[in-house]
Order: structure tokens, then C-alpha cells, then sequence
């Protein structure tokens, strides 16, 4: 589908500055293999020495069409693919699909499989959080805290694989709940990484947050104000960090989150430190939700039992005619949707992580989007790169924690 | 409808024309025309305080060609906690809606890959290139009409019918 041309250069003259037409400053480019820009991201720099005057992102290396593809399926069949969104926080994306679903299709979802819910959404923010911190540090050469980060997510994955069998494309939310219950072994692995937890995360903020190296590298770099990052669509905690209180969890609560007690840290500095401050206190909030949720998990069924949307449990297709029939019709047709639309978010790892959610009546969906709070917040990145070192802008990058998967889905 | 929701619609709809409104699930969502836009969002923004742009999409009715589209801008109001929506409905044939990367920053990713995948053209726009698809791409991918395409498995009992198809540099 692509017929080879060239870019030609007055195309592409109007993104940088004069003075790089006449030769006075540098074109770089940086990327898509690069190791500090996480993935496959290309920027095309314009420097003068070492100062970045202007900084051009170029996604799409990891355009996978995820989109058009989930339209060709059924609703339950598509939810597959929300996986491969943001590799690093895939609960999280089944939420925000079987949440959509749940909304468009009005289906209920048991408290028990809500709290299940709750504690895995929550594993997984601090597992992202860790791979921040882990390449984050990297970049910035503090080389060790990489291996202590992926050493906690590695516990969290068990965690994943013990419920779902697998360690990261999980899909073990479904619309309704989820696949099955936890196994008796649950609790006591999640028991053990809560009692571990908290003081890993105090040797982490020993080696990271008061070291003059670190501080060096972040301390009023990249600041980013509370308009510049409203306008720019940015959330999550880099919007909190920038002194906006505003957390979906707290602000409209899903999934029983306004029974569990929590803070949500807020700085007013918006630079990379304020960015680092509030993922490292949210890890510790994350940890508190999880042990509140699991004080509390009640008893009781892990799935609706509305037949139309929720396939029978195996036990019954042996000896319940309607089970059977239940089980056929959903598995080769689908279930439909009505024609309408809804929008649907929670609050990801990287900010706010909507799906819009069309039906046409038909088991398959007219139209899916994924907004993904990964695409907004690097539009924000030539902002707030202008002017910093080259340096700066690796550092500006880590504290920013986009994953290129959610950018170009 | 909540009571601050529905004054702000009655504005809209006094003012700007913004008809008709919709609810589902208690979401609203309300149609502009194209040409009206801008000035919706601004007013919302500036006066109603809907400071973040969440989202911004489109979506293909196609065989449907008139309005073919819908191009979707979800706003939230952090500071009064509110939701709405805002649909602009574009004819199939040469769709053109204005620009409004000048309202709300994050729009100019968002049209750019609205213009990459559905070929919808923002006027105005200060630098409408592909987004996400390579920039010599022929077509826009989440047109209904683009087809989706697929690669047939090859398995022992097809492998050499399928091996024909393939491109072959030494033949």
C-alpha cells in the first residue's frame, strides 16, 4: 500500500527554525533505536551546541492497527488486544475495555470480582511504576536500581501468573468479572509482597531520592505548568505533579474505589523531581489500596450470571439445555450491543486511560478508541524540552514514562 | 440529566445551535456543525471551564454518506467534575472541519491522526501530516471501506500454492 517517495524538504521546513535552514544549528536525529528513548521513538532534534531548540517526535514504528483489528471482532474476542496496548499495564487495559463493555451492554460486575479487581489494577500500577523507576534510574546511570525494581516486578508477575497463567498478557478480566476465581494460594503471595514491600520502597528512596546525582538531573528541569499541561490533554502523575489535583479513582470512583482509603499525592513544582516524588508515593498509596481490598475481599461469585452476556460455567453445560444453547450462542455469534456510544475511563498507571466504545446493534463493535494517556503526554515533550541540554531531554524522557505501545497502538 | 449539565446545554442550545442532544447511560452528547465548532469549544472552555480535551475521535458510517462521519471531542470539566461530549457530523465526500488545535493544544496530535486514519481534513491545522501510518501510505486505515486484510497460514497441506504467491527475488 505504500508507493516509495521521497520527503521532500520544503515539506518538513516548517517544523524547525530559521536558523537551521541557514545552517547556524544542528539536525539530529535520535531514535527509533535508541536506548533511552523506550521503544521505538524517533525525535528529530534541532540543536545549537548542545541546547535542543527544537525537539520533533516521529511515532508510529509500533502502529499495529489494534483499532481496525478489534473492530473485525466480536466484543469478547476483541478484549485480546487491549492486552497488547500498553505492555505495561495490561489489567489495567482490560479494566477500561470490560468497564466500556460492561457500561454499553448495562452489566452488572459481583463485589467479590470489583475487589479482585481492585488489587490486581493495583499490582499492576506499581509494576509499571518499578519499570519506571528501574529505566528511569538506568538513564539517568544509577545502573543497580534497575535490577532491584525488576527484581519486586517479578514478584507482582508471579502474582499474574498464579491467577491467569500468564505473567503479562493476562485478559483475565472479562466483561461481567473475571475468568475464574483466585486460587487459595492468592493471598498469602500478595500477603508476603505487601509485608515486603514498604521497605523495599525505602531502599529505593535511600539510593535514589536524596542523591546529588539524581538531584543534579531533575531538580527544576523540565518544567511543565498546570495550563500548558491541561491544554495539552496530559493526566496522571504528571498532571498531579504539575499542582492538579485530579484522580479518577477519587473524582468519579469505579469499582468500589470510594470504599478504600487513600491519598493522592500532589506537587506544585511540575519538574522531573515532582514527577519522581509522586510515582514513588503513589506506589506506597497503590500498596495500601491492595491491602485494604484484600482485608475486605468479600465471598460470593466472581461472574454475573446474566446468560446473554456471561457464558455458563462448565458444570452446567452437561446437564442444562439452556446452558448449552447459552454457551454456543456466545462463543459462535456474540452477544450484541445496542446502537450507541459510551466513554469509559479509569485511571492508568500513565494517566487517564478512556475507551470510546460504539455498537451498532451487531455482536461486532463500529468503532473502538483507545485513548491512551501515553499519546497526549508526549505531545507535551516539545514544550517542555525546549531549551534543555540533550542530557536533560533523557531525563525529561524517563520521568515522562510513555510506552511507545500505547502511543501507536 | 444533572442540573449544571443541563444548564450548560441549554446555552449551547440557545446560543450555538446545538442540536439535537443526546443521553445514553448518562452521557451527553450534543451536535455542531462544522462550521461552529470553534466557538463552542472556546466558550466551553473559557466559560463553562472544560480546561481538558480528553478525547477526540471519529467515527465511519459508512455506506451512510451524508454525514458520513462523526468527529468526537470529550471534554471534562476537572474543577466542576462534569463529562460531555461534542459531535460534528462531515459529509463523506471531501470532509473538512476547522481546525481547533488553537482551543485546545492536545487536538493537534488528535487531527493529525484523524486526518492519517479517516482522511478527514482539519482547516487551519499549522502542521496536518500522517501521524502514524508511513508518510508515503496510499489510504486512510479506519475507513470502513479500507479493507482489512490478512495473510493466509501456511500449513504443510498448502505450502506450495501459498510459496507461489510469495515474492521470490531470484525468479
Amino acid at each position: 500500500m505504500t508507493q516509495l517517495q521521497e520527503v521532500t524538504v520544503d515539506e518538513l521546513k516548517h517544523l524547525v527554525s530559521d536558523r537551521a535552514i541557514q545552517g547556524e544549528t544542528v539536525l539530529l536525529n535520535m531514535g527509533p533505536q535508541h536506548p533511552a528513548t523506550h521503544g521505538v521513538l524517533r525525535l528529530l532534534l534541532e540543536l545549537d551546541g548542545e541546547i535542543v531548540v527544537n525537539c520533533i517526535p516521529d511515532i508510529g514504528y509500533l502502529h499495529t492497527g489494534i483499532e481496525k483489528n478489534m473492530e473485525a471482532k466480536t466484543y469478547q474476542k476483541a478484549e485480546v488486544m487491549t492486552d497488547r496496548l500498553d505492555y505495561l499495564n495490561t489489567v489495567g487495559n482490560n479494566l477500561a475495555y470490560c468497564m466500556a463493555v460492561e457500561k454499553l451492554v448495562d452489566l452488572d460486575v459481583p463485589p467479590r470480582a470489583q475487589a479482585i479487581r481492585v488489587i490486581l489494577t493495583e499490582l499492576q500500577r506499581i509494576a509499571s511504576h518499578l519499570v519506571w523507576i528501574g529505566t528511569h534510574a538506568l538513564d539517568l546511570a544509577a545502573m543497580s536500581m534497575f535490577m532491584y525494581a525488576f527484581r519486586e516486578r517479578e514478584i507482582i508477575l508471579d502474582i499474574f501468573e498464579l491467577v491467569s497463567g500468564q505473567r503479562m498478557m493476562t485478559t483475565y478480566f472479562r466483561p461481567g468479572g473475571v475468568w475464574r476465581d483466585v486460587p487459595v494460594e492468592f493471598e498469602a503471595a500478595v500477603r508476603n509482597f505487601i509485608k515486603l514491600f514498604p521497605k523495599r520502597i525505602d531502599e529505593y528512596e535511600a539510593l535514589l531520592t536524596k542523591n546529588p546525582l539524581l538531584l543534579d538531573r531533575l531538580l527544576g528541569i523540565g518544567v511543565l505548568t498546570k495550563e500548558t499541561a491541561l491544554s495539552h490533554g496530559v493526566t496522571g502523575p504528571i498532571l498531579r505533579a504539575s499542582g492538579v489535583n485530579w484522580d479518577l479513582r477519587k473524582a468519579r470512583p469505579y469499582m468500589g474505589y470510594e470504599q478504600y482509603e487513600f491519598n493522592v499525592p500532589v506537587r506544585s513544582e511540575g519538574d522531573n523531581y515532582a514527577r519522581y516524588l509522586v510515582r514513588v508515593q503513589e506506589m506506597r498509596e497503590s500498596l495500601k489500596i491492595v491491602e485494604q481490598a484484600l482485608d475486605k475481599l468479600p465471598m460470593g461469585p466472581v461472574r454475573s450470571d446474566n446468560r446473554k452476556f456471561v457464558p455458563p460455567p462448565r458444570s452446567e453445560i452437561g446437564v442444562s439445555m439452556e446452558a448449552l444453547i447459552h454457551h454456543f450462542k456466545l462463543w459462535t455469534e456474540g452477544f450484541d450491543a445496542p446502537n450507541a456510544s459510551i466513554y469509559s475511563a479509569v485511571e492508568g498507571p500513565r494517566g487517564e486511560l478512556g475507551v470510546f466504545l460504539e455498537g451498532d446493534g451487531g455482536p461486532k463493535p463500529r468503532r473502538v478508541h483507545m485513548r491512551t494517556p501515553s499519546f497526549d503526554n508526549l505531545g507535551v515533550l516539545p514544550e517542555i524540552a525546549k531549551g534543555h541540554l540533550v542530557a536533560d531531554l533523557i531525563a525529561i524522557i524517563g520521568s515522562i514514562d510513555f510506552v511507545l505501545g500505547d502511543i501507536d497502538r | 440529566m444533572e442540573n449544571t449539565l443541563q444548564s450548560i446545554v441549554q446555552t449551547l442550545q440557545e446560543r450555538f445551535e446545538v442540536n439535537p442532544v443526546e443521553e445514553f447511560r448518562g452521557e451527553v452528547h450534543g451536535f455542531v456543525a462544522p462550521a461552529r465548532v470553534v466557538e463552542v469549544l472556546t466558550h466551553l472552555r473559557d466559560h463553562e471551564s472544560f480546561e481538558l480535551m480528553s478525547a477526540m475521535t471519529a467515527v465511519d458510517y459508512w455506506p451512510n454518506e451524508a454525514p458520513r462521519f462523526n468527529v468526537i471531542y470529550q471534554l471534562t470539566s476537572i474543577s466542576r467534575n462534569l463529562s460531555l461530549q461534542v459531535r460534528v457530523p462531515v459529509a463523506g465526500a471531501d470532509p473538512k472541519v476547522p481546525t481547533v488545535s488553537g482551543v485546545y493544544a492536545s487536538a493537534n496530535w488528535r487531527e493529525r491522526e484523524l486526518f492519517d486514519m479517516f482522511g478527514i481534513t482539519f482547516e487551519g491545522h499549522p502542521d496536518l501530516r500522517r501521524i502514524l501510518m508511513p508518510f508515503d501510505w496510499v489510504g486512510h486505515p479506519l475507513r470502513k471501506d479500507f479493507p482489512l486484510g490478512y495473510e493466509e497460514p501456511q500449513f504443510t497441506f498448502n505450502f506450495e500454492e501459498i510459496s507461489l504467491q510469495k515474492p521470490n527475488p531470484e525468479a
